[in-house]
């Protein structure tokens, strides 16, 4: 290469780079860094419907959306966690509410508390109890959510159904029984896709609450419930009885393509959280007609909850904004333009039913009306080091069913995380 | 003499900056890590006491870090053994003049061009049991090659190890191909004036001369394998009963997810050391041979 | 030495117990079943890349489009390009310097020796191996700290990827130039330097205009591993204006709806310069090998 080529090529080179450097340089003065795991479908426009709401009131602010995807936020909580440990919050971050918040950012003393910021926009009165609670640390809020999703819900193709006169399955009694049925007729009656981990969690998450009923579940939690005990015991037989009806490509596909083998008619029941159902609509499924849904087996009257929640991290570097990012998602009009798009229903008791489809009135109604239990799988039981095992040890269980071995692997995960002694 | 000691100096001025970027980034970070790995930081505050080889004991005794182990010993083996045969095998067969062999060349070297994420996502899907080339082995009559995949966990492996060939062996390829050019013909017409056979002169004449470049290959495949992470990442993560789990993988969990900074950093020391055991040889023979004649 | 392509006069040796027909016809099927091999995946992002939402799925995967729809592309493009540019500016630096970088030090090593320099290269090519995941804190927390006293800041910006990149390819730019100088005759320095040469007229005149081979395929290399890295650049750059386009491609995935066809659609637009890359520079690149660059 002569020197005729590479000088140029260097001027060039060094141009360029300048160039960035100072498009860089020239943000705006007033800025609001959210950072989240939305960044496709009706999540990220559900989060673009939160900006323009926030734009209407605050025009001259300039938001940076800082959003990174990866399955379940994988990706996500790496490069947050880096850039916390670094020293550099964005002004605001999704995190799910309870032991997600709680342990990993609150009790570490990353956080704000935000409680008059609750008082005076009147959230505590509109946001059930338990529901704050989860947000909450020494009677201190420390975080707005913004949308509940459901995780115990069971999916069914209705067509399949009404061709088999069959009824949906509201235990795993009944759900064994039709299984058998369908089963007989080479249907495949449950799909699952557990190429994360998380999604064969979070199947058994449903089972260990219809096991132990909602006391014992949250009892799993703060060492009251013993992960020895015959109540897991029965869980991970029925479990494993479960995994004898589910298809056998499920270590190759997530949950969304669980999903789609109901809408090719492929397999007859999912359960799932009900971000399914959003995946549905995108896919031109319909509630009541093309699909049906309940509580998973056995949960009737309990509610798991899977919640994002957004605070304030110390040290934000634009602490107003960010404040007022929280007033704009904490906000009836803000949760209704967030919610409906993204799948989900509102935090809030309050907002108007008519902006959401049928599923999630449904949906609304039990919230209300349920008993409220945080799911494990989602971050809100239990502290991430217990999450990231639990998923683990669940992964070498659906291959060898060992009950023995996986009580006693959660037992020392659960010590291990200082839940139980 | 003073001319050329004024050269000496400027070329280790020049050479000054890579030297003290490495030593920052490579031997300090290295260093940080280590010093993590003995400390206490479990949980998500920075707590740097002393802990010892409490870290490392806990993962000898982990059912994952262990499957983790045997998964990237399997997989380095299988993957290097591969690349190395297909890639000797195309260069051999391109070598005799074969028409469009720039086409065919282009055809096995253009998957280097694509990210790891990218092929991870790719094979994901033909490798799926229930579609992918299981539909067109039964389409093609060819039903018995249908397999499980990376969903049985006694071959999942494997799987992984497909799609990692099918990345890199158009490298071996190129590198095969160029010692096979680079042989002087001289050599070839002694060996057959003396009556050798075609296989014969590749036997023991080519083969022989392209010792190097396995050499090479091997240490370019090695490293990448043994710290492999977006291709499992992105193609079967863990895999059932960790069948695909790589010790990349394991390490970013546990730190990013699980918060056991310390925990994941004694899985990274542990793997430069895997490294370490393929690369200090051959480093040190390169420097024992450079300070030769 | 012979040329790359092999005219045929002088391959005829080689070939003659080979020229059998049937052995031809096998060697022709062998190449032909490989190929199909490395071509079945461009295949199947192509087909799905260009089938609408509603009809992507696993079990038509092998199925053409029953409608052409470039909705995918458009969409994909429509998400991509500011990110593609953020790559190109990210690209075109880090490799042109860390080629030079190398070039540099590839010169220094293999015609400057000095006491120690034979331990300080295996020390530099150890920088290489080291898993790059595991250093990610300590990386950030560096460039955070080392932002404040420059002028740029590092974290954050294409301008710290930048560094970055250039920092880690030191290693393999420094090893594919220090072997490929290596070979080249002393006697050429040493006339030179009778000449009146001194360090930077033995390398501009001597070294640079041989190099043409080498730099080639570091260019490659560089190009290729830079473009196509992921997760320093996801650490590094938050701000989504400033990521490069892998990071934009894994956000084309939600973490709960991920249209496939929108992916595939969009792993090709981000693979094409890549691959445009291969295809126009591959025969140099084999001819840059053939020369020694990559020899142990």
């Amino acid at each position: 290469m002569s020197r005729r080529i590479c000088i140029p090529l260097l001027v060039t080179a060094l141009l360029l780079w300048l160039s960035g450097v100072e498009a860089l340089q020239a943000g705006a003065a007033k800025q609001l860094e959210i950072f989240s795991w939305w960044t496709a479908g009706g999540e990220a426009e559900g989060l673009n419907a939160l900006f323009s709401v926030y734009k209407k009131k605050y025009p001259d602010v300039e938001i940076m959306n800082a959003a990174v995807a990866g399955g379940a936020g994988a990706a996500a909580k790496a490069v947050l966690k880096t850039r916390m440990q670094g020293g550099n919050p964005p002004d605001s971050f999704q995190v799910h509410g309870g032991a997600e918040l709680i342990e990993t950012w609150v009790k570490t003393g990353f956080m704000e508390p935000i409680t008059s910021l609750a008082q005076t926009e009147g959230w505590l009165k509109v946001i059930p109890k338990d529901l704050v609670e989860m947000v909450s640390y020494q009677g201190q809020v420390y975080a707005i959510p913004a949308n509940v999703h459901r995780g115990n819900v069971l999916w069914y193709n209705k067509r399949i159904f009404d061709q088999n006169n069959l009824k949906p399955p509201a235990t795993w009694d009944d759900f064994f029984k039709v299984a058998e049925t369908l089963k007989g007729k080479g249907i495949t009656p449950l799909s699952l896709g557990d190429k994360l981990k998380w999604e064969a969690a979070h199947l058994f998450e449903d089972i260990l609450l219809a096991t132990l009923g909602p006391e014992g579940y949250n009892g799993l939690w703060t060492g009251k419930t013993s992960w020895t005990g015959s109540g897991v015991k029965r869980a991970l037989e029925t479990f494993a009885k479960a995994l004898q009806y589910v298809n056998s490509d499920h270590a190759a596909l997530v949950w969304d393509q669980a999903a789609q083998m109901l809408i090719d008619g492929k397999a007859a029941m999912n359960v799932m959280g009900d971000w399914v159902a959003g995946y549905f609509t995108a896919k031109g499924w319909k509630p009541n007609v093309d699909y049906g849904f309940l509580p998973a087996p056995g949960t009737k009257g309990s509610f798991v909850i899977v919640t994002d929640t957004f605070g304030l991290p110390k040290k934000a570097p634009h602490r107003e904004q960010a404040l007022n990012w929280l007033r704009i998602v904490g906000s009836k009009e803000g949760q209704e333009a967030f919610n409906p798009k993204k799948g989900s229903i509102c935090a809030r008791t309050d907002c108007d039913k008519a902006k959401f489809d049928v599923y999630l009135q449904s949906s609304m109604a039990d919230f209300a009306r349920d008993k409220l239990v945080p799911s494990e799988v989602h971050g809100s039981a239990a502290p991430e080091t217990f999450a990231t095992e639990f998923n683990d040890i669940l992964n070498v269980f659906v291959t060898r069913r060992d009950v023995g071995a996986a009580q006693k692997a959660l037992q020392e995960a659960c010590v291990r995380a200082k839940m139980c002694k | 003499m003073l001319r050329i000691s004024l050269d000496r100096l400027i070329a280790i001025a020049l050479l000054l900056p890579s030297l003290v970027a490495v030593g920052i980034f490579v031997y300090g970070f290295i260093g940080w890590t280590a010093y993590v790995s003995l400390s206490n930081w479990n949980t998500f505050v920075p707590d740097l006491s002393f802990a010892g080889l409490t870290n490392y004991l806990a993962l000898m005794r982990s059912f994952r870090f262990q499957a983790d182990l045997r998964n990237t010993l399997i997989f380095t083996f299988t993957f290097l053994a591969a690349s190395l045969g297909i890639g000797l095998l195309l260069a051999v067969l391109l070598d005799q003049r074969v028409r469009g062999e720039a086409v065919f060349r282009n055809i096995f070297l253009f998957p280097m061009a694509i990210s790891f994420i990218v092929t991870g996502v790719t094979w994901q899907w033909l490798l799926n049991p229930s579609t992918g080339v299981n539909l067109l082995f039964d389409q093609v009559g060819l039903g018995f090659l249908k397999s499980r995949w990376y969903t049985d966990p006694s071959i999942a492996i494997f799987s992984v190890v497909l799609a990692a060939v099918w990345q890199m062996s158009g490298f071996t390829m190129a590198m095969y191909l160029a010692g096979l050019r680079g042989v002087p013909d001289e050599l070839l017409e002694a060996a057959r004036v003396d009556g050798a056979t075609e296989w014969q002169v590749y036997r023991y004449v080519i083969l022989p001369l392209l010792h190097p470049v396995t050499l090479s290959a091997v240490i370019v495949l090695g490293h990448i394998s043994l710290k492999i992470f977006d291709l499992v990442y992105a193609m079967t993560g863990s895999g059932p009963a960790f069948s695909t789990d790589v010790p990349g993988v394991f390490m970013f969990e546990t730190t990013f997810r699980g918060n056991r900074f310390a925990e994941g950093a004694a899985i990274s020391m542990i793997m430069l050391l895997l490294v370490a055991i393929l690369i200090v040889p051959y480093l040190w023979y390169t420097m024992r041979t450079e300070a030769g004649p | 030495m012979r040329s790359l392509e092999a005219p045929a006069v002088q391959r005829v040796a080689r070939g003659h117990r080979m020229r059998l027909r049937w052995g031809r016809i096998v060697i022709y099927i062998v190449l032909v079943a490989f190929a199909l091999f490395y071509l079945m995946p461009v295949y199947v992002l192509v087909v799905n890349g260009l089938k609408s939402f509603q009809e992507v799925s696993l079990s038509k995967m092998w199925a053409p489009p029953s409608a052409l729809s470039l909705r995918s592309f458009e969409k994909a493009f429509d998400k991509l390009s500011p990110n593609f540019l953020n790559s190109v500016s990210l690209v075109v630096p880090a490799t042109l310097f860390s080629s030079f970088l190398g070039s540099l030090n590839g010169y220094i090593l293999a015609k400057w020796k000095f006491r120690g320099s034979e331990v300080l290269f295996p020390l530099l090519l150890f920088g290489m191996f080291i898993p790059y995941q595991s250093i990610l804190i300590p990386l950030v927390q560096f460039l955070r700290w080392a932002g404040q006293y420059l002028p740029v800041q590092l974290y954050g910006t294409i301008t710290g990827l930048v560094l970055v990149h250039i920092v880690y390819g030191i290693p393999i730019t420094t090893l594919i130039f220090r072997n490929y100088y290596a070979s080249i005759p002393n006697d050429l320095v040493e006339a030179a330097r009778m000449d009146g040469a001194g360090f930077f007229g033995v390398y501009r005149h001597v070294i640079l205009p041989l190099s043409a081979p080498a730099f080639v395929v570091v260019v490659i290399w560089q190009f290729t591993s830079i473009w196509n890295e992921f997760l320093f650049a996801v650490t590094i750059t938050s701000n989504p204006a400033q990521q490069p386009i892998t990071v934009a491609l894994q956000n084309l995935a939600g973490s709960q709806i991920v249209e496939w066809n929108v992916q595939m659609a969009g792993a090709l637009l981000a693979a094409l310069p890549t691959l445009l890359v291969y295809i126009l520079l591959g025969r140099y690149f084999l001819r840059g090998l053939l020369a020694g660059a990559l020899r142990g």
